[in-house]
């Protein structure tokens, strides 16, 4: 590393005392910014409103929702996506980037990771949403009974809810057996029930060197693991559509379309929260100007392979020269749908380019406003996926083109938005949202890269 | 079968539903002939009356949330100039009970299943609602239960729940629901035939839409019965049950043959087979 670089090009601080590391991310734990409050309060408004939309939908039926005979998923199969897809960057950048050894995930993968976690619990919430009879959800599980019946373990619904379950429990564990050392520095600073509470969660860490090899390779395993279960859980999603006979869904390079839209709305999904707990939190030494710069450039790429994948489903599409699946499509272009579609290709394969300026990459409000943007277009993406099919499959009598959701729809889905922030504020208010250990250990190997430097 | 087979033939093996003679003794079969369909809606009716359809009222039928299992669409060809004079085109349309059902394999609980007399059974009480078979359905004849209809939409009001027929049940809100070719007349008629040790006989059972027909354009019964009107119609047609392409796809030298299935390149295989309508293109 060249020891002249400018000290705001670096990722971190070199000079970061120990001592700064803990006092700054623990004072996260107890005096966050009042935007924090704020945006709390906002999240959880928001969410009052999607569970009052709930219980009235619960209550009355699902007509409420506004869905009819061909649109019968309607938003929430395409929020659930979303959801789904928001999870997948936490495990890229805590688990990918981490076996590949790119330590600048280290100071932003502990929220990343909080980020899968907690949009696979909303992405859960919308599978039980759209259900005729949610109070029967207990069907879809193999349980043994006395009548011998189980689920149908040829549908890809079932394999979605396993392989979601697995992706949560997995990844609740990583996060979790990730943070026992900084439990463990949570458990020596904090006073009353704190100390109980993070006491229980530390399991007796004393940072021996014993411990330290066991949780290096417990970590490194349960990131193994994570990896291929990552990429499974979209496919699987992905198999929902392409396993089925509908026209633009059956589709066979929707699995790896659907890897790439999950990345791709993850990492946007990471620069909108960095920008967020940067501010709330003051952690400008650690979640650096060259680390969002380093999250946008891998954004770009990502965008880039998703759009590289949005035009082979186009050309398979029409390669493949199936009359209704054509059509299906040029109904997306320019039937009732087309503004959402248009706006959809634009968000997701034009804005990124914007990424390319370093200007715009070093700016947070810009980044912020195009990290929002391009969500919008991924989840725009699912909704053109689920919806214009229902409203123009093969069966010309049920086409149905004046289909919009209900506002209780909506009202769900923005409720969604409110319980994911809620859970994820308060995540990052109990848990040290920046992992301490692994600042440390970065701080430490760049000082001594550039001592090595130095000294050749 | 060893892996080798299954390598070897690996076409065969993803062809074989449904395996030509599944149902030796019993498989319910529709044929309905549209040159005699007058598009007068009685089977519409009559399904209403015998299955406990609840009438859903305008705003829900405007909003696509009818419930009717059986409906008449109605076509018209823009093109042809003689359309006004020769009227609409009109296809009764119900679930057409495939032998390789869509909505079968990809229900998560298992709620919608073949049986072993070819009718694809719906168990209200098994569903769940993930509404995931009429996603897959591409004749989109499955319909779900959107409110609570006797409750909140009062579909029957006082003193109309005494013509509910007894031998069904209303369904309840959040559950799927479709065309059973009248399954309690059909169980009925099963009954009847084994406790008199003798085999259904053709006609003895329909569905309530044939028996309301007034042009007899629907015809019910066993196929695998040889001689039943049903199997004689589809024999006549050369369409067969396991078959992809029917004589009629393949040679188009029998102007005689009108027989058809609908999506029949899909291969759901399905159970009612359609005749053409006769036009008289000299008109």
């Amino acid at each position: 590393m060249n020891s002249v670089t400018q000290a705001k090009d670096k990722d971190i601080r070199e000079d970061l005392s120990w001592s700064q590391i803990n006092r700054d991310v623990l004072a996260s734990l107890e005096r966050p910014r009042a935007t924090y409050w704020v945006l709390f309060a906002l999240a959880f408004a928001v969410f009052l409103v999607g569970l009052g939309c709930e219980a009235y939908q619960y209550d009355t039926g699902l007509g409420v929702s506004g869905m009819n005979n061909p649109d019968v998923w309607g938003l929430y199969i395409a929020t659930f996506i979303f959801w789904i897809g928001m999870s997948h960057s936490g495990t890229l950048l805590s688990a990918i980037l981490h076996i590949i050894h790119a330590d600048w995930r280290k100071p932003i993968y502990r929220f990343a990771e909080a980020m899968t976690t907690f949009s696979l619990m909303t992405a859960g919430l919308f599978v039980a949403v759209h259900l005729g009879r949610l109070w029967e959800i207990y069907y879809a599980l193999p349980y043994p009974n006395e009548r011998w019946t189980w689920p149908n373990f040829q549908s890809p619904l079932l394999w979605d809810a396993m392989a979601i379950f697995t992706y949560l429990s997995s990844s609740i564990l990583f996060l979790y057996v990730g943070a026992i050392p900084d439990f463990a520095i949570c458990r020596d600073y904090a006073t009353g029930w704190r100390k109980t509470f993070y006491g229980k969660l530390a399991l007796g860490w004393m940072g021996t060197d014993r411990q330290w090899r066991n949780f290096r390779v417990s970590y490194l395993v349960i990131a193994c693991f994570l990896i291929p279960l990552a990429v499974s859980v979209h496919s699987i999603v992905a198999s929902d559509f392409a396993m089925s006979q509908q026209p633009g869904w059956h589709i066979t390079s929707f699995p790896p379309y659907f890897v790439a839209g999950a990345l791709y709305s993850g990492c946007a999904a990471i620069i909108t929260l960095f920008i967020i707990l940067r501010h709330v939190f003051r952690f400008e030494e650690y979640m650096t100007l060259p680390i969002l710069d380093k999250t946008a450039r891998l954004t770009f790429a990502i965008a880039m392979v998703w759009t590289y994948l949005n035009c082979i489903e186009y050309a398979t599409v029409w390669y493949g020269d199936s009359e209704v699946a054509k059509e299906t499509l040029m109904q997306r272009a320019t039937g009732p749908y087309s503004v959402y579609w248009w706006a959809m290709n634009f968000l997701g394969s034009v804005l990124p380019f914007t990424l390319i300026f370093k200007k715009v990459r070093a700016n947070l409000s810009a980044m912020m406003v195009i990290s929002l943007l391009l969500n919008l277009g991924m989840w725009l993406e699912r909704w053109m996926i689920v919806t214009p099919t229902f409203s123009h499959g093969y069966y010309p009598w049920t086409w149905n083109h004046s289909f919009f959701p209900s506002l209780v729809q909506w009202g769900i889905v923005f409720g969604s938005f409110g319980w994911f922030g809620m859970l994820f504020m308060l995540f990052c208010k109990l848990v040290p949202s920046v992992s301490m250990y692994e600042v440390k250990e970065m701080v430490f190997h760049r000082k001594l890269a550039r001592l090595h430097a130095s000294q050749a | 079968m060893s892996l080798d087979a299954t390598l070897n033939d690996w076409t065969k093996l993803r062809q074989t539903h449904p395996l030509p003679g599944s149902h030796p003794d019993l498989k319910w079969a529709m044929a309905i002939d549209l040159d005699a369909c007058t598009g007068c809606n009685a089977c519409v009716v009559a399904c209403y009356a015998e299955n406990n359809l609840p009438v859903v009222g305008k705003e829900k039928f405007a909003a696509g949330q009818a419930m009717h299992w059986m409906r008449i669409e109605r076509y018209w060809n823009e093109a042809d100039e003689n359309a006004p004079e020769q009227g609409a085109q009109f296809l009764p349309m119900m679930c057409q009970q495939c032998e390789a059902a869509p909505c079968e394999t990809v229900c998560p609980v298992g709620a919608t299943n073949h049986t072993n007399d070819g009718l694809n059974s719906q168990v209200y009480n098994r569903c769940i609602g993930s509404r995931y078979c009429s996603a897959n359905c591409p004749y989109k004849v499955r319909y779900f239960n959107w409110y609570n209809y006797p409750e909140q939409v009062k579909a029957w009001p006082e003193p109309l729940p005494m013509q509910l027929n007894p031998d069904l049940t209303v369904r309840t809100k959040g559950v799927m629901e479709k065309c059973t070719f009248c399954v309690q007349r059909l169980t009925d008629a099963k009954n009847n035939a084994r406790t008199e040790g003798r085999p259904i006989r053709d006609g003895e059972v329909t569905t309530a839409c044939a028996q309301a027909c007034p042009t007899s354009a629907i015809t019910f019964g066993n196929l695998s019965d040889a001689h039943s009107q049903v199997a004689q119609k589809w024999r006549l047609q050369r369409v067969e049950l396991d078959k992809d392409k029917q004589l009629k796809d393949i040679d188009g030298s029998h102007p005689g043959l009108r027989g058809y299935r609908i999506f029949e390149d899909l291969r759901p295989y399905p159970s009612v087979m359609y005749l053409e309508r006769v036009r008289d293109t000299q008109a």
